[in-house]
């Protein structure tokens, strides 16, 4: 699964989905691969107004990649700064989390992640 | 036409098979009245739309979509996401858009040499060839984010998805069958043997399932309790929550749902924008006017 993922995602468990705390989920023991993707700037130019940038600061800094600035680029700045989008890229397009687990800030429920694929299923006295 | 994805891979006798409502869903996408609505739905210079499938099973309809974005959203910068309850499903689809979208881009990649090929035919000039592949290469597909197990769109933001695609279990039953606990998590419960579903010809360990189990796996894909709905009414419960305010969901019913009063209910939800609308914008099976299957579009009208 694409880091980027993570910023679409939210803690299946009901009565989390309330919760500010349950966003976004954190990896744990996360093991990264990279894909080669060919870097397309359109698209991180018309991801950037639904991303939610303060999550994907702090997924950025929990899988040990260069803190992300405050404040997100503005399209324009963006287009025009190639390491930001390189950098962006790499994160959002090109790394995925194959192994691992992702953590609720609000119940502790681990999701596993196995082969790249995570696990949203929920015990029954959880659902 | 656009090509079907291949899902020759795909292992059937635990995954369903692609049939006539999943072609049903590649023909409606295909229309031009449904590519232009999701054109003028989400124009170019509006955000990225993301693209949920929920049940995409062997990821034929989900593999389409990804590969085809260009044509179909008329925009190639959509992401996509497909979340089944079957983690063999997750895996066999997430290999099917893969391969999709790699034949995608090399019979790009081929068109493109082709008009390069005729360029440098007309101008003898090498070096403008090249330019134009970089400038004009138009790129055809979307990425896909992840497949991923779960719960319908139980795991996703609420506001999350603008387009959500459903083909459910839509087949009345007397029960709904439930997920047996080992296959919540096969990887861990069952027994692994050596084998290989991709084309990479590496062998690699596959969780084993017993005849019993995949027999519940490819019920969970048709059976639909009570008037075929009980699965798709979870559903439709879940759409205002994850819906965005442009979203737009796409639900394939037979004639034993009773669309038209699932029509009507959606037609009555409450709403914080424009109302909702719902409509008929696929249909195949038409005997003297019995539409076995059908896809309804759900959408908000713009306030």
């Amino acid at each position: 699964m694409k880091v980027l993922t993570l910023n679409f995602l939210t803690c299946a468990v009901k009565s989390c989905r309330t919760s500010a705390d349950s966003f976004p989920l954190h990896p744990k023991d996360a093991e990264l691969v990279s894909d080669d993707v060919e870097l397309n700037p359109q698209l991180l130019v018309n991801l950037l107004p639904r991303i939610d940038w303060n999550a994907l600061r702090t997924t950025a800094t929990e899988l040990g990649f260069p803190t992300l600035p405050e404040q997100p680029p503005t399209p324009e700045e963006l287009q025009a700064d190639e390491k930001m989008l390189q950098d962006l890229h790499k994160l959002l397009m090109e790394t995925q989390i194959s192994e691992g687990k992702l953590v609720c800030g609000a119940c502790g429920h681990e999701y596993a992640v196995r082969e790249g694929i995570a696990n949203f299923l929920l015990p029954s006295h959880l659902v | 036409m656009l090509p079907t994805p291949s899902t020759s891979h795909v292992p059937y006798s635990r995954v369903y098979e692609p049939a006539e409502d999943s072609f049903l869903l590649l023909d409606t996408f295909s229309q031009d009245s449904e590519t232009s609505f999701l054109s003028d739905r989400f124009p170019t210079s509006s955000p990225t739309p993301l693209l949920l499938e929920v049940g995409p099973g062997s990821g034929v309809v989900l593999a389409f979509l990804t590969a085809h974005a260009a044509t179909l959203f008329g925009r190639s910068d959509v992401l996509t996401l497909g979340v089944d309850v079957n983690w063999f499903a997750c895996e066999a689809a997430k290999e099917t858009v893969r391969r999709a979208v790699k034949e995608a881009e090399e019979e790009e990649e081929a068109a493109a040499e082709g008009e390069v090929g005729k360029r440098d035919g007309e101008n003898n000039g090498e070096a403008e060839g090249e330019g134009r592949t970089q400038n004009t290469r138009n790129r055809k597909s979307g990425r896909l984010l992840a497949t991923a197990q779960g719960d319908l769109a139980s795991p996703l933001r609420p506001g999350a998805v603008d387009v959500l695609v459903f083909n459910p279990p839509y087949v009345p039953t007397d029960e709904l069958p439930t997920l047996p606990k080992e296959l919540a998590d096969p990887a861990a419960a069952t027994p692994a043997v050596a084998t290989t579903n991709d084309d990479s010809g590496k062998r690699k360990p596959v969780p084993k399932t017993t005849y019993a189990q995949d027999s519940t796996l490819l019920a969970l894909a048709y059976a639909g309790g009570r008037d075929g709905m009980e699965v798709t009414d979870r559903l439709l419960a879940a759409v205002p929550d994850i819906l965005s305010q442009r979203g737009v969901a796409y639900v394939l019913l037979c004639a034993q749902n009773r669309p038209e009063e699932v029509k009507a209910r959606v037609r009555a939800w409450e709403s914080d924008g424009g109302r909702w609308m719902a409509e008929t914008v696929g249909s195949s099976g038409n005997k003297a006017g019995w539409e076995r299957l059908q896809i309804v579009r759900i959408w908000r009208a713009v306030a």
